[in-house]
């Protein structure tokens, strides 16, 4: 690039650089991940596992189709499309069968991301997108939840995790209600430990309270995430649920019922805080987590589904620019009244 | 090209009155054609209709082959074949020998998507519901709408008593008579059909009781 | 003569692809989302618009010279309205069944854009042969453009064309593609599809004529 005996280098700002790239940060997140992953595949096997791959295979083999020849191998190798599988995947029931795992990795890159442009231009979570595409195509198979096998079992595929691509899927028999659905159908509690160790039945993903705060406190500590939003999310989660805990405490259940059930950990710390659909600013960024927490404790008491975390970040994803724009910091000089 | 700002530079500028006469005959025309494509096509119609609403009355009354329409006005059931806007209407079934087996009640209310309207059959001396029709429905294909494409759910309705209330329960629970299954999946939607269902039978079995005198016979 | 006959053939075409009211022009949005669930709704639902669209432009071709401009629109609207109308009584006494399920949108023809802007834009000035040619081309391809949306949704949503079972009874119906946001999505795709096929011969011919010249 420049020639030898140049001395004086010229270079346009920024001159200080960070070691943080898109390829460490999304590093970083997967690493995150690992544990509440692997706990993931312990509760509920290999099925699991496979479920995972597929939706990891739909994501970036439809990242690698629809990118330009020159430039396959560098997109790929940021871990974005591997991250959005990974995540949507640990939202998907571990029965699921593998072919729809598949389809929704690809609505998740096609739908999520690359219509909008590519990486940066998107409005809506990318693994959110297609979890909503996959609920809103096969909600059956996507609200039917397996117990969990335990790692004794660990090699035992359900038989509708193999259903032939594009047939039903044939369950087993045995379906667990996810605490949530046990709490808005039958208003049945569960143990707290369970749902902390993640000992319920559920999303892959999701089932893991502590894991999934520990993966969050290792992206913390490495700077990866804006602290607000988890902490938006649950501070208000928790508050609203407290409030309606407190005026009748046999329907309505509890705060840290409200925040270690369904997929509120994994939204509030791994998507919510996806740094291309949160706001920019700090302001900004209360304001978009205390939505969602407002919204999550909403939907799973008045609303039709048993959980509303999906919905409430995308719905509040949408609200992004909005609220970039109207908390813009005053430019130094300016819009200030005198008196 | 806009017609307002050129309208007074035009040479031939018409008047008012050729305009007023030009919509007037357009308007005359097209009248004529749609009585004419009203009048002939009426009767078809009309005859559908009522295709319609007999084969959903002998469907929920097993049995029945013949039917009168009923009208509850000044608390008490008269036939009317009239249909009035504002009726409230119920039809009665007959068997082949004339004998009256019971009646078919239209009901409606609100589904998970839209209006639910539905006709179920009652029949008094059992105090049993004899089957459900969805007239219409516009639930969620694949999962609502099951309410009418899932046979297992329909026939619930065939043989179910309305003492004390209808219920619907999950798949696999303890059962009494006046309970049916309710959808996996489709909770809403089944418990909008219980609903209607019961909404309609405390408007109309305390009618029918009262009302079960001779004016109520063939 | 020969040169005219091209001309009818040219106006008959440019409907079907080169300005399809949807791909191209995205006109009659409404009807073009709310009725292909299936392919035989948007059979039916093309068919009414062919007829009321070649039936208009037929006669506000012929009437052209009589119609005062300034009240044009009215006229043409009264004249599509009779034909609605009578389409809509027809169709609920020969296929009910279809016609329950097109519910509020036979009549919502009326307003479809496509239709009045065929009218003002092209049978208005010119001749009825032309007028009809065109009217013929624009309701083919709005048809064609209805029925790729309902047979890839119908396929999709419940596996089926034309009713008859694709794939046996375990296949897994797409729910999605028989609700709203199925027919949003599939309309984008189809969009994306045919102008990424459009700009693909577009770079094709230019390279041909880039050749051409550097060969010359």
């Amino acid at each position: 690039m420049k020639p030898k005996e140049t001395r004086l280098q010229l270079q346009a700002a920024p001159l200080l650089k960070q070691n943080m790239t898109t390829g460490q940060t999304m590093r970083d997140v997967l690493l995150a991940l690992l544990p509440a992953t692997l706990a993931g595949l312990w509760y509920f096997g290999l099925g699991a596992l496979l479920v995972l791959l597929c939706s990891i295979a739909g994501a970036m083999l439809t990242e690698w189709i629809f990118s330009p020849a020159d430039s396959r191998f560098e997109r790929l190798s940021d871990y974005t499309a591997l991250l959005t599988g990974l995540l949507l995947g640990l939202t998907l029931p571990p029965a699921l069968p593998l072919w729809m795992a598949f389809i929704g990795g690809a609505a998740a890159i096609g739908l999520g991301k690359l219509i909008w442009g590519g990486m940066g231009q998107n409005l809506f979570n990318p693994a959110l997108v297609g979890r909503a595409f996959l609920l809103a195509t096969f909600p059956i198979a996507m609200t039917t939840w397996s117990p969990q096998t335990g790692p004794a079992d660990f090699f035992q595929i359900s038989a509708s995790n193999l259903a032939a691509p594009f047939m039903q899927a044939a369950y087993d028999g045995v379906s667990a209600a996810t605490p949530l659905g046990l709490m808005k159908f039958e208003q049945q509690s569960t143990a707290l430990w369970a749902l902390v160790s993640g000992n319920t039945s559920g999303c892959i993903g999701e089932t893991s309270g502590l894991l999934l705060l520990l993966g969050g406190l290792y992206l913390l500590l490495r700077r990866d995430l804006d602290w607000r939003i988890p902490a938006g999310i649950l501070g208000s989660a928790a508050l609203f649920s407290a409030v309606l805990y407190i005026l009748d405490p046999i329907k309505f259940p509890g705060p840290l019922f409200s925040i270690f059930s369904g997929g509120l950990l994994l939204g509030a710390i791994y998507m919510a805080t996806d740094p291309v659909t949160s706001p920019l600013t700090p302001r900004g960024a209360w304001i978009f987590a205390v939505g969602i927490g407002l919204l999550v404790i909403l939907i799973r008491i008045y609303g039709g589904f048993p959980e509303g975390v999906m919905y409430a970040i995308l719905l509040m994803n949408a609200a992004t620019p909005l609220i970039d724009r109207y908390t813009q910091p005053r430019v130094f000089g300016k819009g200030i009244k005198n008196q | 090209m806009s017609s307002s700002r050129n309208t007074h530079v035009g040479k031939g500028d018409p008047g008012s009155l050729k305009l007023i006469a030009t919509l007037s005959f357009a308007g005359l025309l097209s009248g004529l054609i749609i009585v004419l494509a009203y009048e002939t096509t009426l009767p078809t119609i009309t005859a559908y209709k009522a295709k319609v609403l007999e084969e959903a009355v002998f469907k929920v009354l097993p049995g029945v082959t013949s039917m009168q329409r009923l009208v509850y006005r000044d608390r008490a059931l008269t036939v009317n074949d009239q249909v009035q806007k504002g009726d409230e209407a119920i039809f009665s079934g007959f068997d082949a020998s004339g004998r009256l087996v019971g009646y078919a009640i239209p009901g409606a209310g609100p589904g998970f998507q839209d209006t639910i309207r539905l006709l179920y059959g009652y029949i008094p001396e059992q105090r049993k519901i004899s089957g459900m029709e969805i007239l219409e429905s516009r639930e969620t294909p694949g999962l609502g709408d099951k309410i009418y494409k899932d046979p297992a759910f329909v026939a619930n309705f065939e043989s179910l008593s309305v003492d004390p209330e209808i219920r619907a329960i999950k798949k696999g629970k303890p059962k009494a008579a006046s309970d049916i299954d309710a959808i996996t999946g489709a909770t809403i939607s089944s418990k909008a059909v219980v609903r209607i269902i019961n909404e309609a039978n405390r408007l109309w079995l305390p009618r029918l009781e009262q009302a079960s005198g001779p004016e109520a016979e063939r | 003569m020969a040169k005219h006959k091209e001309d009818l053939h040219q106006e008959f075409i440019k409907g079907i692809w080169r300005d399809n009211p949807v791909f191209v022009q995205v006109l009659g949005m409404c009807p073009m989302l709310a009725v292909t669930n299936t392919a035989v709704n948007a059979l039916a639902m093309g068919a009414a618009t062919f007829f009321v669209l070649v039936g208009s432009s037929f006669l506000v071709s012929s009437l052209r010279l009589w119609i005062p401009r300034q009240v044009r629109i009215s006229t043409y609207i009264i004249i599509i309205a009779t034909f609605v109308t009578v389409t809509d009584f027809t169709l609920e006494a020969l296929v009910p069944k279809i016609h329950k399920e097109l519910g509020a949108f036979i009549p919502l023809i009326v307003v479809n854009c496509m239709i009045l802007g065929r009218q003002e834009a092209f049978a208005s000035r010119n001749s009825v042969r032309l007028a009809v040619m065109d009217a013929l081309g624009m309701a083919a391809g709005f048809l064609f453009a209805l029925l790729s949306l309902g047979t890839v949704r119908e396929i999709l949503g419940e596996g089926k064309l034309f009713g008859f079972s694709l794939f046996g009874p375990d296949f897994e119906p797409w729910v999605i593609m028989i609700l709203p946001p199925g027919g949003f999505l599939t309309l984008g795709l189809l969009l994306l599809f045919f102008s990424w096929v459009k700009e693909r011969k577009q770079r094709l011919e230019q390279r041909l004529t880039q050749l051409e010249s550097e060969a010359q």
